[in-house]
């Protein structure tokens, strides 16, 4: 008895995503939902508080890097202390000089490679993760101006056919539960709309912040899919798709999510 | 990882004498509790933080032993009765006695 | 009547079964939580030690949504003088793998016997901090929370 209360209560609690859902399920385009709205209030708690956010951890390692001088120059010697404001908005965004769809990651390692004579970093090292949340959350509250006209239409294309395309021993595509089904209980948890906005984020279940790339292979497990390998064009498309279909949204990263 | 792990630090500003305060301290460490298993089945030996000890010029304020049941990058809040102004120093020791500290200054008036 | 008094009796019979089976089982998770916290208090504070309930509040959420990451608050009602002051802090879990998750050791200088960190929760359970006062007194209290899984298991 005491457990249903329990579940009772919390369920209220989730407040915004329980409303207008039964039935006609309204299309996250039309009303993007973030997935803070499906966390229990202690997690989300947890991202507002600025020191007890782990995720701050890695934005302040980032923070750090980005003053450090390496090979030919530290980040602030070009770009200066606020020059990261408003970056992680634009992105992902097609590249002129290198012609082709960079993310906040790829974009990091384009500068690294050709503007301060160092290596590229892996996707998911510790780096690159701390200067990845370190520039993102410099864009945090800001909401996203992606731009997906000309040479970027074609990736945006690709990605909408993949959160489209049903997949994995469970043959589900994105869009089934994402946006038919997004505010319905899976278990004993309630379906998100799958944005992307909070990322890089923290995720209790990994103990660590981790990129957008990381969470989608998550996602593919999931449906017990085949994952694609982070940094793939694959990704890349899908992650322009996800971004595009979150406007409205404010960025909240490092977010945290279960 | 001989590499300083990231530690950060939130000790009040302003504070009176004999006024308590709260000190929160936070590290980056995985907590690893030995129990976890990789993707191959291997178990994934256990690699945690034991003490922490906030102290003030030698005297000890709060003590604390972790075991492999504390969460991941550990945040710690506890408080102290503020006497009079010093260094205060955080000092972490992993389970191979290996050490990370860092101070802060306690401005009292 | 009497015709079915046999039937009415099995039908009793075969419905008592399996209800104690399902009692008996949490009765025995019960049992065995208690036995892991008892067990833990005499492994760090020796035994044979009273243990009164009270003066201890524990704060968990009710619902946690990750087991790995829970937050804790332990606070012990005591004026932290030097003549009245909480001396250690045992925090124990009641069906962890191992039941001692953290202690603290505080004084005078801590001026407040309230702390909180993060811990992580195998499953649904009481988690019970006990404190042990200047005079060597122990006083506990507990708080519980229903750790849930996460829809898609990865």
């Amino acid at each position: 008895m005491r457990l249903l209360t329990l579940a009772g209560l919390w369920l209220a609690s989730v407040g915004v995503a329980a409303q207008g859902n039964e039935g006609s399920v309204i299309s996250p385009k039309e009303q993007p939902v973030s997935g803070y709205r499906f966390l229990t209030p202690e997690t989300r708690a947890l991202q507002d508080d600025a020191f007890a956010n782990p995720g701050y951890l890695w934005v302040a390692a980032g923070a750090k890097a980005y003053q450090t001088s390496h090979g030919s120059g530290s980040c602030v010697s070009c770009h200066g202390e606020r020059g990261m404001v408003g970056v992680a908005s634009r992105y992902p965004r097609f590249d002129e000089e290198a012609q082709t769809l960079l993310n906040l990651e790829g974009r990091i390692n384009a500068c690294r490679t050709k503007h301060q004579e160092l290596s590229a970093l892996a996707y998911e090292s510790e780096e690159l993760l701390a200067l990845s949340s370190y520039v993102a959350e410099q864009s945090r509250g800001l909401r996203t101006q992606v731009n997906v006209s000309a040479e970027a239409a074609p990736w945006l294309e690709a990605g909408e056919a993949y959160f489209f395309q049903r997949r994995g021993q469970l043959n589900l595509a994105c869009h089934q539960c994402h946006d038919q089904s997004w505010g319905k209980m899976l278990r004993g948890d309630r379906l998100s709309q799958g944005q992307p906005n909070a990322f890089p984020a923290y995720r209790l279940e990994w103990q660590s912040l981790g990129s957008l790339h990381r969470r989608l292979q998550n996602c593919e497990t999931g449906v017990r899919a085949e994952p694609q390998a982070l940094g793939s064009r694959a990704y890349l498309e899908l992650e322009l798709y996800l971004v595009w279909r979150s406007q409205g949204l404010a960025l909240e990263s490092p977010g945290v999510r279960r | 990882m001989n590499e300083q792990p990231t530690i950060r630090l939130a000790v009040p500003q302003g504070v009176l004498a004999g006024e308590v305060i709260e000190i929160k301290v936070m590290i980056q460490h995985p907590m690893e509790s030995g129990y976890r298993r990789g993707t191959l089945g291997e178990r994934i030996p256990r690699n945690i933080i034991k003490f922490f000890r906030c102290s003030q010029e030698g005297e000890t304020i709060f003590e604390a032993e972790f075991h492999p049941g504390v969460a991941a990058n550990p945040l710690l809040t506890f408080h102290m009765l503020a006497e009079r102004s010093g260094i205060l120093d955080f000092e972490w020791t992993d389970q191979t006695g290996l050490r990370w500290s860092k101070q802060a200054e306690l401005s009292v008036t | 009547m009497n015709r079915n008094l046999p039937r009415r009796r099995f039908l009793q019979a075969a419905v008592a079964l399996p209800a104690s089976g399902l009692l008996s089982s949490a009765a025995a998770d019960a049992e065995a939580g208690k036995r892991q916290v008892d067990q833990a208090v005499v492994d760090f504070f020796g035994a044979d030690r009273r243990v009164r309930s009270g003066r201890v509040t524990v704060s968990v959420p009710a619902i946690s949504e990750n087991g790995y990451s829970v937050p804790l608050s332990v606070a012990v009602d005591s004026p932290m003088t030097a003549e009245d002051f909480v001396r250690r802090i045992l925090v124990v879990s009641q069906s962890n793998p191992l039941p001692i998750i953290a202690s603290f050791e505080l004084g005078p200088r801590a001026g407040l016997a309230k702390m909180s960190t993060r811990i992580r929760l195998a499953d649904s359970q009481r988690i019970y901090a006990i404190a042990e006062m200047h005079d060597g007194e122990l006083w506990s209290g507990y708080g519980h929370s229903i750790v849930t899984l996460a829809a898609c298991v990865i």
